[in-house]
């Protein structure tokens, strides 16, 4: 059987039939728990063990997809070209906002991570989960994290935010809708967004504005974190 | 002909990124770099929207989907997580509350004392 594993078509026919079938649950359940991506990586984890087949051989196909993430990164210039035209006169307040929240996020995990005895390489996989998975994962191998944690992390982060972030801004009483959105993406990136664009426009305009922010905050601040706590 | 040429501004530019990292050595991923230097260039009116727009949207709405692989690279960590699941959930969790809540805090808060 395993010859018939030994070409890149067998992990990107994988992955995609996955995402498919996660894309599948999560439009029938319509629950944000039931994740596609989180579905997906979790039925090929299970198919990879089942058959025991060495993710290598699954990366072949693999890193064909993984590859477009680099000019995806860089097209995430156009949505946030797009939101920064419309902010003018604002930008001073969303800025320090940003830059407050990533700076609470680092600190939270750490915190915590460090009270709970929390290894210090899956630490560094936390820290920056609160960018969008594209940034979090290149800042993660960039520090010594575990990317592939990071990746699920970040994601993780994404549905929490989803389902409690509007809950918690109302608890606080935050109704200026600026506030809202950034607080959206900057808190958990592109779900966070989604849900912002559910509650409105301007909400979910910011939001997309914070992922791109937010991911470059998080690039700056990274490595100054690293730095002060743990070398 | 549109793909083509939408696809070598934006390989372009990655790869512009990449040889600067290089080069440099800068601490920021090349990626990023490569977003930054698209940014430059559109608020520049060097590169308009409409030039990177079909690949850009097409690639971003993908965009959740390109994870899957490298997500499942964790397969190669279960020995190094083992034992610290539900402690990383705990953090994702009230971490991602701290962030959302501070976040809109601070923002809500220098707004409202900006109108006044």
């Amino acid at each position: 059987m395993k010859e018939y594993l030994n070409t890149p078509i067998f992990g990107f026919a994988l992955s995609v039939i996955a995402f498919q079938i996660g894309l599948y649950i999560n439009k029938k359940t319509k629950n944000a728990l039931f994740n596609p991506l989180i579905i997906a990586i979790g039925l090929i984890m299970a198919l990879l063990i089942v058959f025991d087949i060495d993710y290598e051989v699954f990366n072949e196909g693999g890193n064909i997809i993984t590859f477009f993430l680099g000019p995806t990164t860089v097209v995430l210039a156009l949505p946030l070209y797009r939101q920064l035209n419309k902010i003018k006169g604002k930008a001073h307040n969303i800025l320090i906002g940003i830059a407050v929240g990533s700076i609470a996020s680092f600190l939270s995990v750490i915190f915590l991570s460090k009270l709970l005895g929390i290894d210090e390489i899956i630490i560094l996989s936390l820290l920056p989960k609160s960018s969008t998975t594209a940034i979090s994962k290149e800042i993660s191998s960039q520090i010594g994290g575990i990317s592939s944690l990071t990746i699920a992390a970040t994601s993780f982060t994404g549905i929490s935010g989803y389902i409690m972030g509007p809950s918690i801004l109302k608890l606080l009483k935050i109704d200026d809708k600026i506030a809202v959105g950034i607080a959206m993406g900057t808190g958990s990136h592109a779900s966070g967004t989604a849900k912002a664009m559910e509650i409105g426009e301007i909400e979910g305009g910011m939001a997309s504005l914070a992922i791109g922010v937010a991911g470059l905050m998080v690039v700056l601040i990274a490595p100054m974190v690293v730095k002060l706590f743990f070398k | 002909m549109k793909i083509i040429k939408e696809l070598s501004i934006i390989m372009g530019v990655l790869y512009l990124s990449n040889v600067i990292k290089e080069v440099s050595n800068m601490p920021i991923p090349a990626t990023v770099l490569g977003m930054v230097i698209m940014l430059i260039l559109l608020s520049c009116n060097i590169v308009k929207p409409k030039n990177i727009e079909t690949v850009a949207n097409f690639l971003l709405d993908n965009l959740t989907f390109l994870f899957v692989p490298g997500g499942v690279g964790l397969i190669t960590s279960f020995g190094l997580i083992k034992g610290q699941v539900t402690k990383i959930l705990i953090v994702a969790i009230i971490t991602t509350a701290i962030t959302v809540a501070v976040t809109g805090f601070t923002v809500n808060l220098l707004n409202k004392r900006k109108k006044r």
